[in-house]
């Protein structure tokens, strides 16, 4: 936050590829700090209402441990394969580690919508009570972004395949990260408030 | 195939409905009529709507909202006509119909009349400040705008097609849940709200990173001028505040789709935390409108009154520890919901401390006056105002904020009086003054002062008779949102509201009228300098209005008062050695479509038309992906081209008349000239 330091020169050059990329990843951090406030109110609708039950089924009766701890893993195991990507040199290398992250992704968000489902059919949808309602609303959010974050990272191979690893292409990969490791948290987030609470 | 949309949609109800319908509609086509009358679609297209630029995008957002400030001001006429006349009758609206009145005033006023007005003069003014020549993510910006657009669509559709909510500004369940309100009006109001939220989430976004990062050399944070601070707080407030009403539409809106039970009265619903999501936004709102009033309010004082500003450290932190606070009293919206003692008296505490740094700033401006030289210039006297009216209303609320006289005034017209008598001077006023003081700035010609004075005199007449009769039905006891009452004693003072609503009403056509005279004398009221007031800040150092890359070569800071120092040392105007190329963003049509496309996700999500949604979903996310693709955004305008249209600007500058009016400024500016070009 220093007085945007530099001579005219560089300032007159205002398309100078690092200032701009400095200015978007500044932008990309204010930017999921507005998403963490969704999900910090979300967590406190799911907390207060975590009693309103009405008479349906619980935590207890729904959770699986050996299922979340597999989608932690995944998520966990895609990050760091995500974060292969944005070390690895070669272009192929690259394309590489984000399809295998992809992949995890598919199988986190795969795992969660065979949770969902299953959850709906023994009638505990997201309509059977409040606690439901944050439950399903908390954590789809969640997948809902894992599953946008996939779509973005097609999109980046498609521009690394056609322009190669170029300044703009890399600069919108590390931004891509950034989110896709705040997602990482979030999920840590709702691993200790919503599932372990609820299977303890 | 199109959902619940049928032709019952039509509002053939009532007679007023199907007229306020037709009056869209024709207005609707009267504007379709002019443009292609004037031949003027090429350039609409062209140099407006598919601009990036952050003045025209700024003149674009506060033409939206006098748009929908007229709209929002027929909605209040409407309500205090029936008022002035439903003792023991019905009066002349329905009890639906006047509900939906009251919930499209609180919104399109908010929403759809205030944010956009500060927004658009925010994006005109603040990036001239601080010295920049953009703002950080100028496509970025196209979006907000036109998101705000088509949340501002929907409400004016809404009109036409179906009806809007009856639930209020405030949306509060479980009244305005499916089971008490199965229709499309809250699905309106929800849509609209969350489309143009997600805007303005993103303006703050943009303006958090333009400030902090875009100033030019010098320019400390405690060098910058006033209204980049408040720019700078606000823009804070918006990113980290309206999360929260994107929040508890989409729970809204997910309780009434798919039954689920966020704020149901059954169910495991919790109707309290409605109220606290909500409020969590809206408290921290009423700042981000007010703040950058008082940024407005600052420039206004210290340009009439020829001096420095008073305080400018203590106005600062005064604004800072506002918008911090501002995130700590939000508890006082429901003191009657019925928290215990101790957690009211907190909020209470809270509320009553954020008076102290408000009154702070007060005092600043009085002394910034103090043996100043006063002129009154349209801006200088609604500031004037403000001081005056916006002292009452701080005071009314300061009693508002203990816990036990609020359990006697909520929901009481005592309650509308204070918010307008804070909200009308402290913010609509200041937009007022900045219109005024900055429109030659923007667009080139100054605003005519003789109906800029009638206006404001209408203005603060009505707003007096209008909302002190408010306080006075307060304590006997009148509700807020009565479509009729049985006791006589009220009627008096609700006529004198109704009149009070007329004189505002001569206001507003005569601030048309003022624009339409300005617009005509235009060439008589010409801007030749760009610096019309003797202006302090950097804003003025570009031309009226700014070329595209605002300055040729970037100013370098030593001072606060930037544009004045470099008057004085006779360098405001000094040549380069030699100009260089500069990169602005092209034009693109990326806002538009974005934006139209969240419009019609949203109609379609209002009308069950779930394809449709469905289309236009893909289709926005398609157009982003495409538009993240683009690696070259920029155009290069050659250093010949700013070499020749600054020296024909020195040229007109030199050759300026100097304006019989006589206020000072423009001779001000002339006279720093001649040391300068040469």
């Amino acid at each position: 936050m220093t007085a945007s330091g530099g001579s005219l020169a560089a300032r007159a050059g205002s398309d100078a590829p690092t200032e701009q990329s400095a200015e978007k990843a500044f932008g990309f951090w204010v930017y999921l700090m507005t998403d963490a406030v969704i999900f910090a109110l979300l967590f406190a609708t799911f907390v207060v209402m975590s009693t309103g039950t009405a008479g349906g089924p619980t935590g207890k009766d729904l959770f699986s441990l050996p299922r979340t701890f597999g989608e932690t893993m995944l998520l966990l195991a895609s990050s760091t394969t995500f974060g292969l990507a944005t070390v690895a040199k070669t272009k192929r290398v690259v394309v590489r580690w984000l399809l295998l992250t992809i992949l995890l992704g598919l199988g986190f968000v795969g795992l969660e919508v065979l949770e969902f489902t299953g959850m709906i059919s023994r009638g505990a949808g997201p309509d059977r009570s409040g606690y439901l309602s944050a439950f399903f609303t908390l954590v789809g959010t969640h997948g809902l972004h894992v599953s946008i974050g996939m779509v973005c990272i097609a999109v980046v191979i498609g521009q690394i395949v056609v322009k190669g690893l170029t300044e703009p292409v890399s600069s919108r990969l590390l931004r891509l990260g950034m989110f896709w490791h705040f997602l990482d948290i979030v999920w840590i987030g709702i691993f200790s408030v919503v599932y372990l609470p609820g299977v303890l | 195939m199109l959902g619940r949309l049928t032709i019952e949609a039509l509002p053939l109800y009532s007679a007023i409905a199907a007229g306020g319908a037709l009056v869209t509609v024709l207005g609707a086509l009267a504007a379709v009529a002019v443009i292609t009358w004037l031949g003027a679609w090429r350039v609409l297209w062209t140099d407006w709507l598919t601009s990036v630029d952050h003045k025209r995008i700024g003149v674009m957002y506060v033409a939206l909202a006098l748009i929908m400030l007229l709209r929002g001001f027929v909605d209040a006429i409407m309500m205090r006509a029936q008022q002035a006349v439903a003792l023991n009758s019905d009066g002349y609206l329905p009890p639906e119909h006047f509900d939906q009145v009251f919930s499209s005033h609180g919104t399109i006023m908010i929403f759809f009349m205030a944010m956009p007005f500060l927004t658009g003069l925010i994006n005109i003014v603040a990036p001239q400040q601080i010295g920049a020549r953009d703002v950080a993510f100028p496509y970025l910006n196209a979006v907000s705008l036109w998101l705000t657009a088509a949340g501002a669509g929907l409400v004016l559709v809404s009109l036409v097609i179906g009806k809007f909510s009856t639930a209020g500004w405030t949306g509060y369940p479980p009244y305005s849940g499916a089971e008490y309100n199965p229709g499309v009006g809250v699905d309106y109001w929800i849509w609209a709200v969350l489309i143009a939220g997600v805007g303005s989430t993103l303006t703050g976004i943009n303006f958090v990173v333009t400030i902090l990062r875009k100033r030019a050399p010098g320019m400390t944070l405690m060098r910058m001028p006033l209204f980049a601070w408040t720019t700078l707080c606000t823009s804070i407030l918006m990113a980290f505040a309206f999360p929260a009403i994107t929040v508890v539409a989409v729970l809204l809106e997910l309780d009434r789709l798919l039954g689920m039970h966020f704020f149901t009265n059954g169910g495991g619903g919790n109707i309290m935390n409605y109220a606290n999501l909500l409020w969590i936004w809206g408290h921290p709102e009423v700042y981000i409108l007010i703040l950058p009033a008082f940024g407005i309010y600052s420039h206004v004082v210290t340009t009439f009154s020829g001096r420095r500003l008073f305080g400018y450290t203590s106005l600062v932190y005064a604004t800072c520890a506002i918008a911090f606070l501002s995130f700590t009293v939000w508890l006082h919206h429901f003191f009657t919901m019925g928290s215990s003692a101790n957690v009211n008296a907190a909020f209470g505490i809270a509320t009553m401390i954020i008076a102290v740094p408000t009154g702070v700033k007060v005092f600043d401006w009085l002394f910034t006056m103090y043996r100043g030289r006063i002129r009154f210039h349209v801006s200088m006297m609604y500031t004037l105002a403000f001081i005056v009216t916006f002292v009452i209303g701080g005071v009314s609320g300061v009693l508002l904020a203990l816990p036990p006289a609020d359990y006697l005034m909520h929901n009481s017209t005592f309650l509308v009086a204070h918010f307008h008598n804070m909200l009308i001077p402290g913010a609509l006023f200041g937009y007022f003054a900045g219109l005024n003081f900055w429109f030659p700035k923007a667009l080139g010609f100054k605003l005519d002062e003789r109906w800029g004075k009638r206006s404001f005199w209408c203005w603060v007449i009505g707003f007096y008779l209008a909302f002190m009769p408010l306080y006075v039905l307060g304590f006997m006891g009148m509700p807020r949102r009565m479509e009729h009452y049985d006791t006589a004693a009220w009627q008096p003072w609700l006529i004198v509201a109704a009149i009070g609503a007329i004189f505002v009403l001569f206001g507003l056509v005569f601030l048309v009228i003022q624009i339409a005279v300005s617009f005509q004398r235009r060439a008589e009221l010409k801007d030749w300098t760009g610096d019309p007031w003797n202006g302090r800040t950097l804003e003025w150092l570009t031309s009226s209005p700014p070329a595209p890359y605002n300055f040729a070569t970037i100013p370098e800071v030593r001072e606060r008062d930037a544009f004045f120092d470099m008057k004085n040392r006779r360098i405001a105007y000094a040549k380069p050695a030699r100009y260089e190329d500069i990169s602005v963003p092209r034009n693109s049509p990326f806002g538009l479509i974005v934006g139209g496309l969240a419009g019609i996700v949203g109609f379609a999500m209002v009308w069950h038309i779930w394809w449709l949604s469905a289309v236009a979903l893909m289709a926005a996310a398609i157009a982003v992906a495409v538009r993240s693709s683009n690696d070259d955004p920029d155009d290069i305008i050659p250093a010949a081209d700013i070499a020749a249209r600054e020296e024909r600007r020195l040229d007109e500058m030199a050759r300026a008349p100097a304006l019989p009016s006589a206020d000072g400024g423009v001779a001000a500016a002339g006279a720093a000239l001649p040391g300068t070009a040469t």
